[in-house]
């Protein structure tokens, strides 16, 4: 009656699909600030659009090459880090919440706006951008693959560039953090007066959390439209949200968590989606419209992350022993 | 105030610091921070007017004072906490005044706070580690390649074992220092801020919120510090200790220096009797009088009891 095998093949393709690899790596930018430094920031969607759009634009407005649109993203990134830290970051941290959401929605309005229409695309967004990516594919054309995970060459090429930016991103991430460099990142979570009296530039540190963290989630707005268009209302504030839902889940000032939380995630989405659909089909839920029922997994997958937020607080890599001191 | 809080061995005082009357103010023989007219106001409370103020060096400098007094105002004004309206300071001669916190710190003037600052979800041997001053792992391009801070991460290892050791917090060291008791944390945060190896270290009210027991441990830890050459300013309450071990005693009160003098002088100053008890102490005003009886026995227990 209802095509279980469909379901879980296509709950599976999310688990290595560039989405969840560029979900992966935006919710990584968080863990390093919220997670490790302890920095609110609820504008990571407008760091991806920055990388989203920085791509995109310099492609087709000004046929950069691939490295070069990538290096605009990163630099546009960096900027906007600046602008929000410089005035921000000395204040208490509630502060960078209310700034960062607010220029992150600036941001996707700007793009959305007709006045830059000709740049920008408006609300229709850009595409045609892919080819000078797609041109670095070293993989022959032809279909490769096994069961559910059977792709072209240029979603293959697509698939393994995302992961391995995620993998050394994770790597990075990791080093990082065991450092010097992290122990200070770590103690101004904890208490930044405590650092400033140790001698640490709190400002200087936190500036390049920011910054860091900002650039891992433009890199991940990149790979974000590499499948797909460019589209202002992918840049919502539930964007941040959802990377938010996918770091808490995966556990916050952890490494892999973001990564497994973002497989998670996607997964869970996909799989309720599939079986509400094919279960309103079949009429086991009388009384929805299948309109209805695309909006329900989202639901679905927000008492999903409850659960596991009330059972497994510290996500699934999070170490239960920091939990005992939470104020 | 029960006097088995009180260190039992009788440390050896400095003596002979000033020149001059010891007088709010007055000059010191070798002063290691000198503070001139320094002012802060928050709105239109004077919490600090400070003329003029030096603290000696390779002693023992208690900075007490009745609540409200701008002790604390005054400290992080000194350590780039907090900005002044007005005035300049030097530490060892190089002028500070206005100076980031930060800065103020890596210079070698260390602070602990009044309510610990333990880093809680960090273990107690990370803690020390970040005391320790000019790390190459601080630095985020050069944290990607361990091997080039190894082996100032080992020495400095060792080193924080050692003060661990010393503090008996040894096999704390792999433990959150959020797990630790408050007199635990206080020491804890004394360690830490002698990684840095600072020349002067400025504790804002270490006896507060120590268990008894834990006291005698961290007295002696204050007089170690002179006895290595670090000179050290501190707020406290509580007299026996600052009769006990401070070589020297500033008093303030509403913003300014009183008194200054030898701790057993400085107590028997008019103008710290009425700072701490009001001008008209003696006189019955019949409003409260077990608070008078009170701060009669608080004050006959300073000048009575010598050590």
């Amino acid at each position: 009656m209802i095509d279980w095998g469909a379901i879980f093949s296509n709950a599976a393709v999310e688990l290595i699909s560039p989405t969840t690899a560029a979900y992966a790596l935006a919710a990584l930018g968080l863990a390093i600030h919220f997670g490790y430094t302890g920095l609110l920031n609820f504008g990571q969607a407008g760091f991806m659009a920055l990388g989203a759009y920085g791509y995109a634009i310099s492609t087709l407005s000004f046929g950069f090459p691939v490295w070069a649109a990538v290096l605009v993203g990163i630099g546009a990134s960096v900027i906007f880090a600046l602008v929000l830290g410089i005035p921000t970051l000395r204040l208490r941290a509630d502060y960078l919440a209310i700034v960062t959401i607010a220029a992150a929605e600036i941001v996707r309005l700007l793009f959305t706006t007709n006045t830059f229409e000709p740049i920008t695309g408006s609300a229709n967004g850009l595409s045609g951008y892919k080819g000078g990516f797609a041109a670095l594919n070293p993989i022959p054309d032809g279909t490769y693959g096994f069961g559910p995970f059977e792709y072209n060459a240029y979603d293959w090429w697509l698939r393994i560039v995302a992961w391995t930016i995620v993998i050394l991103a994770c790597l990075f991430t990791w080093q990082i953090m065991r450092s010097p460099w992290g122990r200070v990142i770590k103690g101004i979570r904890e208490d930044e007066d405590a650092v400033r009296a140790l001698g640490k530039n709190v400002y200087f540190y936190k500036m390049q959390s920011l910054i860091l963290g900002g650039v891992f989630g433009t890199i991940a707005g990149m790979i974000f439209v590499l499948p797909r268009a460019v589209v202002p209302s992918n840049y919502q504030t539930s964007l941040t949200f959802f990377v938010y839902a996918i770091l808490l889940l995966g556990g916050a000032a952890t490494i892999l968590g973001p990564v497994i939380g973002s497989m998670v995630f996607w997964v869970l989405l996909s799989f309720f989606s599939g079986f509400i659909a094919r279960a309103v089909e079949a009429g086991w839920i009388p009384f929805l419209t299948s309109i209805q029922a695309g909006q329900l997994r989202f639901i679905l997958v927000g008492v999903a992350i409850m659960l596991i937020v009330i059972y497994r607080p510290q996500g699934i890599f999070g170490n239960k022993k920091e939990l005992a001191f939470v104020k | 105030m029960s006097s088995n809080s009180v260190p039992t061995g009788k440390p050896v005082k400095t003596v002979d610091m000033h020149i001059g009357e010891a007088v709010p103010g007055c000059k010191k023989k070798d002063p290691i921070l000198v503070v001139d007219d320094v002012s802060r106001t928050f709105g239109g409370l004077k919490a600090v007017d400070v003329e003029h103020l030096e603290i000696p060096r390779g002693a023992i400098t208690a900075l007490i004072g009745p609540n409200g007094a701008g002790k604390t105002t005054l400290f992080n004004l000194l350590t780039g906490f907090d900005k002044p309206d007005t005035g300049s300071w030097t530490f060892e001669g190089t002028p500070i005044g206005g100076m980031a916190a930060f800065k103020v710190a890596r210079m070698g003037q260390v602070r602990t706070f009044q309510l610990t600052k333990a880093l809680g979800l960090l273990t107690v041997m990370d803690n020390m580690l970040l005391g320790a001053k000019a790390q190459v792992g601080e630095n985020l391009f050069r944290a990607i390649l361990p091997f080039l801070w190894r082996q100032q991460e080992a020495d400095n290892k060792v080193k924080a074992l050692d003060l661990l050791t010393r503090f008996k917090l040894d096999t704390k060291k792999d433990d959150y220092a959020a797990s630790l008791s408050g007199g635990q944390r206080k020491l804890l945060e004394m360690a830490r801020a002698l990684m840095s190896d600072p020349t002067l270290v400025m504790l804002d009210e270490p006896m507060a919120g120590v268990n008894p027991a834990l006291t005698q441990s961290l007295l002696d830890h204050i007089l170690n510090l002179k006895a290595e050459g670090m000179s050290v300013l501190f707020v406290e309450h509580d007299m026996h200790m600052v009769r006990h071990i401070a070589d020297w005693v500033i008093v303030m009160a509403e913003g300014k220096v009183v008194a200054e003098g030898d701790p057993h002088e400085v107590m028997r100053n008019q103008a710290v009797i009425d700072a701490y008890l009001g001008q008209h102490h003696d006189e019955d005003l019949g409003e409260d009088p077990d608070a008078e009886k009170e701060h009669v026995g608080a004050i006959k227990e300073l000048l009575d009891d010598e050590l």
